[in-house]
């Protein structure tokens, strides 16, 4: 009887793959995967900020798609592939390129909206090589209330090898 | 001529309001004892013993409780403040360090413990000779009595932009500098050699001439029983090599990777998650709420009512929320349903006509200067959110009689005595975790918190540990909201375009005398403020008061000149003093800007001076109006007098950051009321500036006057509406006088 009840569990669980490892959901299906994340999986690196994808705050990707996982049911993601910012560093530990450009412009300041923030410039990267200003501005919607966007910005370009843009927004250090 | 700086006002008669006010509270302490340097270390012995030993129960040796060297050379620099992203703790660090002789490598920087042994005595002392401009008075008084009292004031709060400035200088300046000489001394003895001989570099006491050198850490234990000057010779800034450099932020790469544990993150065995909605209408109750609906959702566990507020407890947040949502509880309105944004504006309006100030400050006889026909100008501006990123998050337990609380508040030790307050524990018996912060603007303040009494009661009431999380909705409802405030200014001018006098009257809670200066020299100047308050809170948000203070005033100036007929910078250099750090600001920024170049039609360039917490900043904004009436901001140019500052690279960080709140709290920002409640529900109603409407130039120039230090995480904020405002004016001619500048491009 118990050994029929964990076949029925293990039948109900959503089968999806966080940062490369597969895995079996126990939630609810209605909720979102932010908090699947977060609660079941234990990856507190992706943040709630608002619960209405208003923010990003709770960017992953969801099969390379940048997703505001505050919005989106766990049942959603079944068979998909999930990258979460614990998830960029290679397996040897070392950073992501732009992991390692935030770091160099300095990026963050309370760095609670940074995950979100990495992970949609990851993405936009991924998908338009090295952007520019106009499709930095429309691509990276995320709210910093710190306001470091222009760190952001020349991050992205830094990380790119835009080097030139990468110094412009924040010159006259003294 | 009466000078109307902020050393030399008079200082503004108590306001008629009751009630505790923000810095009264600070100073009203302080001011009768005195001061104290070195933390516990030379208060009382007991306090002092417990602390070392808690320091040291891990191993090195504990100086002058802010500091701890290992005998691997290693150096934990205990910081009483918060650091909630503006380089705080790396700021203070490298002033320990520098005075220490350090290896930068080998420093880190924790969090001192919430307890009374680590309150933040440099604040307290340097409060009160910052607010009086007499430090004289403080010198003379017997240092250990301002330990003591600071301890009793708990006093660990992070705000005014205070960390550098007033425990870095202060305090952790001194304790580097005299650590530094007690291993000299023990150095000395141990090479049998004179001190004056040794010379320090990268954690080593050197001596040249026999060519030995010894590590701090195998000199550490016996120079930590050395008794430590209370007056070390600090370094000339000319020797510095860690101060005034751009060192990376100790706390980033945690910030990259995802590993930084804020407090919504923390978590522990057999942990539930709740969730809350407190009264709409805030000074409302809880009057009836049927539970089943809640407890009818999977997960949760409880329903749990408050006086004014009703909680879901339950196996994680999103059942909590489900549960919260799932309720139609019922809140009285605490008799403020009458209350609107509107209502608001007009009681502000009609305290300001009946002209009954609650307190004046200035000088000269304006009445007589402002003449039978004064111009004339009215502003408005509403409650703002401060909208940190990361809501509300406590987690609480109570176990065996023992409280402890996880999570991240600007004032530490004031979140454990508000928890022992509500609990009824002994202080003994609560302990507050600190954990990192996401962000907080003034909302993580003690006079706010009221999470901390929330918590507690779910604590005290659960057998399991609980951790507590607004909604975004909640945050934005229950706000501690920089004051909705009304000004009418008055002026009168000389026919050579002087101003003879000049009157600001505002309603808002509390007097914006303790945060702002205003900067001209003229004949006869009054400040007056009305005492308004409405059911809300309100409180610091970021800059406190100079937001409002700097948009009236730098507004107005620019009215001033236009009617004089004048352009707006000569007109503001004609009315301050020569010579002044002002003065030099203006010119900077005026000539960095291109002010006077030809722009492309329908682009207008506007200037605000603001000086706010001792660091002066000048902007010039160049904008238009786009084809929806929205403004765009073309370029932004910017110098700041801080004095001198600590880490450039991070003092440049908190000016663009301050600069980017300033411009999305004019373009977009307002909470409003209707019927006693907010009626914004979240960042969708509460739009914030994002990375397409930040301006992609946006030049930044410290001028480092050598002054003594001003703030960095606030004054960077307040020029941007103003200088906006008269942008616009430039480019359309038509004067912002209400803000946000979207609410009237929407009309």
């Amino acid at each position: 009887m118990k050994r029929r009840y964990e076949w029925e569990l293990i039948c109900m669980a959503i089968q999806t793959s966080i940062n490369g490892k597969p895995v079996a959901l126990s939630a609810e299906p209605d909720t979102p995967l932010l908090w699947v994340i977060r609660e079941e999986l234990g990856l507190t690196g992706t943040k709630f900020g608002c619960g209405i994808a208003a923010c990003g705050a709770c960017t992953v990707h969801v099969n390379g798609e940048p997703t505001r996982s505050c919005s989106v049911p766990v049942s959603e993601v079944a068979g998909k592939s999930i990258t979460t910012i614990e998830g960029l560093k290679s397996a040897d530990g070392t950073l992501h390129a732009v992991q390692k450009a935030w770091i160099s412009a300095q990026v963050p300041q309370c760095g609670y909206c940074q995950s979100g923030q990495i992970m949609a410039a990851v993405a936009l990267i991924k998908k338009t090589g090295s952007p520019s200003d106009a499709q930095i501005d429309e691509a990276m919607t995320n709210i910093c209330r710190c306001g470091t966007y222009p760190r952001i910005r020349k991050a992205i370009h830094a990380a790119t090898g835009q080097a030139a843009k990468a110094a412009k927004p924040a010159e006259g250090a003294a | 001529m009466a000078d109307n700086t902020a050393t030399e006002a008079q200082p503004a008669t108590p306001t008629k309001r009751k009630g505790v006010k923000r810095r009264a509270f600070l100073i009203g302490g302080v001011a009768v004892v005195g001061a104290g340097l070195f933390g516990i270390s030379i208060a009382d012995s007991n306090a002092a013993k417990s602390a070392k030993a808690r320091l040291e129960s891990d191993g090195g040796h504990s100086f002058a409780t802010w500091l701890k060297i290992g005998e691997d050379d290693s150096i934990t620099i205990y910081s009483p403040h918060t650091d909630i992203g503006q380089g705080s703790n790396t700021g203070l660090a490298q002033m320990l360090a520098e005075e220490l002789d350090a290896a930068w490598d080998q420093v880190r920087v924790v969090s001192a413990p919430a307890e009374p042994a680590f309150a933040n005595v440099g604040l307290g002392r340097a409060f009160l000779a910052d607010m009086t401009g007499q430090p004289a008075i403080i010198n003379g008084i017997p240092q250990s009595f301002l330990s003591f009292i600071a301890r009793q004031m708990n006093l660990q709060m992070t705000g005014g932009s205070t960390a550098l400035r007033f425990t870095g200088r202060v305090t952790f300046q001194n304790v580097g500098a005299a650590t530094r000489l007690a291993l000299i001394e023990t150095a000395a003895k141990r090479l049998d050699v004179p001190a004056d001989e040794l010379t320090t570099q990268d954690s080593h006491v050197i001596h040249a001439k026999s060519g030995r050198a010894l590590r701090y850490g195998e000199l550490a234990a016996e120079a930590a029983t050395l008794s430590l000057d209370n007056a070390p010779k600090l370094k000339d800034p000319s020797q510095y090599r860690i101060m005034r450099q751009s060192i990376q932020r100790l706390d980033i790469p945690a910030k990259v990777d995802g590993s930084a544990q804020y407090g919504i993150d923390f978590s522990v065995p057999n942990m539930r998650v709740a969730t809350i909605m407190a009264a709409p209408v805030r000074g409302g109750k809880l009057t009836s709420v049927d539970t089943a609906p809640a407890l009818a959702v999977k997960g949760v566990e409880k329903v749990i009512k408050l006086d004014d507020a009703v909680a879901v407890v339950a196996k994680g947040y999103w059942p909590a929320i489900s549960g919260l949502r799932a309720l139609t509880p019922e809140f009285s309105d605490g008799g403020n349903g009458g209350i609107s944004t509107a209502s608001i504006f007009k009681a502000q309006d009609d305290l300001i006509a009946k002209g009954d100030a609650d307190s004046t400050a200035g000088d000269g006889d304006v009445q007589a200067g402002l003449g039978a026909k004064p111009i004339e100008a009215e502003y408005q501006v509403p409650f703002l959110h401060h909208a940190m990123m990361e809501p509300f998050a406590l987690t609480a337990y109570f176990k065996d009689g023992k409280l402890n609380i996880w999570g991240g508040m600007q004032d530490p030790l004031a979140t454990k005595m508000m928890a022992v307050d509500v609990s009824g524990l002994d202080a003994d018996d609560v302990t507050f975790h600190p954990m990192m912060i996401g962000g907080s603007f003034g909302r993580r303040l003690p006079m706010y918190m009221e999470i901390v009494g929330q918590v507690t009661k779910l604590a005290m009431q659960l057998p399991y540990p609980v951790k507590l999380i607004w909604s975004r909705e909640e945050e934005v409802a229950q706000g501690a909201y920089r004051p909705q405030s009304s000004a009418a200014l008055k002026a009168s001018l000389t026919k050579e375009k002087r101003i003879t006098a000049y009157r600001n009257d505002y309603a808002q809670p509390e007097s914006a005398e303790s945060e702002t200066v205003f900067p001209y020299t003229l004949p006869a100047v009054s400040r007056r403020h009305f005492a308004h308050v409405s059911n809300q809170q309100t409180g610091a948000w970021r800059s406190v008061n100079s937001t409002q203070q700097g948009f009236y005033n730098e507004s107005f100036m620019d009215e001033l000149a236009h009617a004089a007929g004048e352009d707006p910078v000569v007109f503001r250099r004609n009315h301050l003093k020569a010579g002044s750090r002002h003065l030099r600001v203006l010119d900077e920024v005026a000539a960095r800007s291109g002010w006077g170049s030809p722009l492309p039609a329908g682009t207008g360039r506007g200037v605000a001076l603001v000086e706010s917490f001792r660091t002066i900043v000048a902007q010039v904004i160049e904008a238009s109006v786009g084809e929806d009436g929205m403004p765009k901001v073309h370029k932004v140019t910017t110098v700041v007098d801080a004095g001198s500052i600590v880490n450039p690279d991070a003092a440049m960080a908190q000016i663009e950051g301050g600069i980017i709140m300033g411009l999305s709290s004019a373009i977009g920002e307002a909470i409003t009321l209707e019927n006693g409640a907010v009626q914004q529900s979240n960042l969708a109603d509460y739009p914030l500036l994002k990375m397409a409407d930040t301006p992609l130039v946006m030049d930044i120039h410290f001028l480092n006057s050598g002054a003594d230090m001003g703030g960095i995480g606030e004054p960077g904020v307040p020029p941007a509406a103003p200088a906006l405002a008269n942008a616009l004016f430039a480019a359309t001619g038509k004067r912002v006088r209400n803000l946000p500048i979207l609410t009237q491009a929407k009309a």
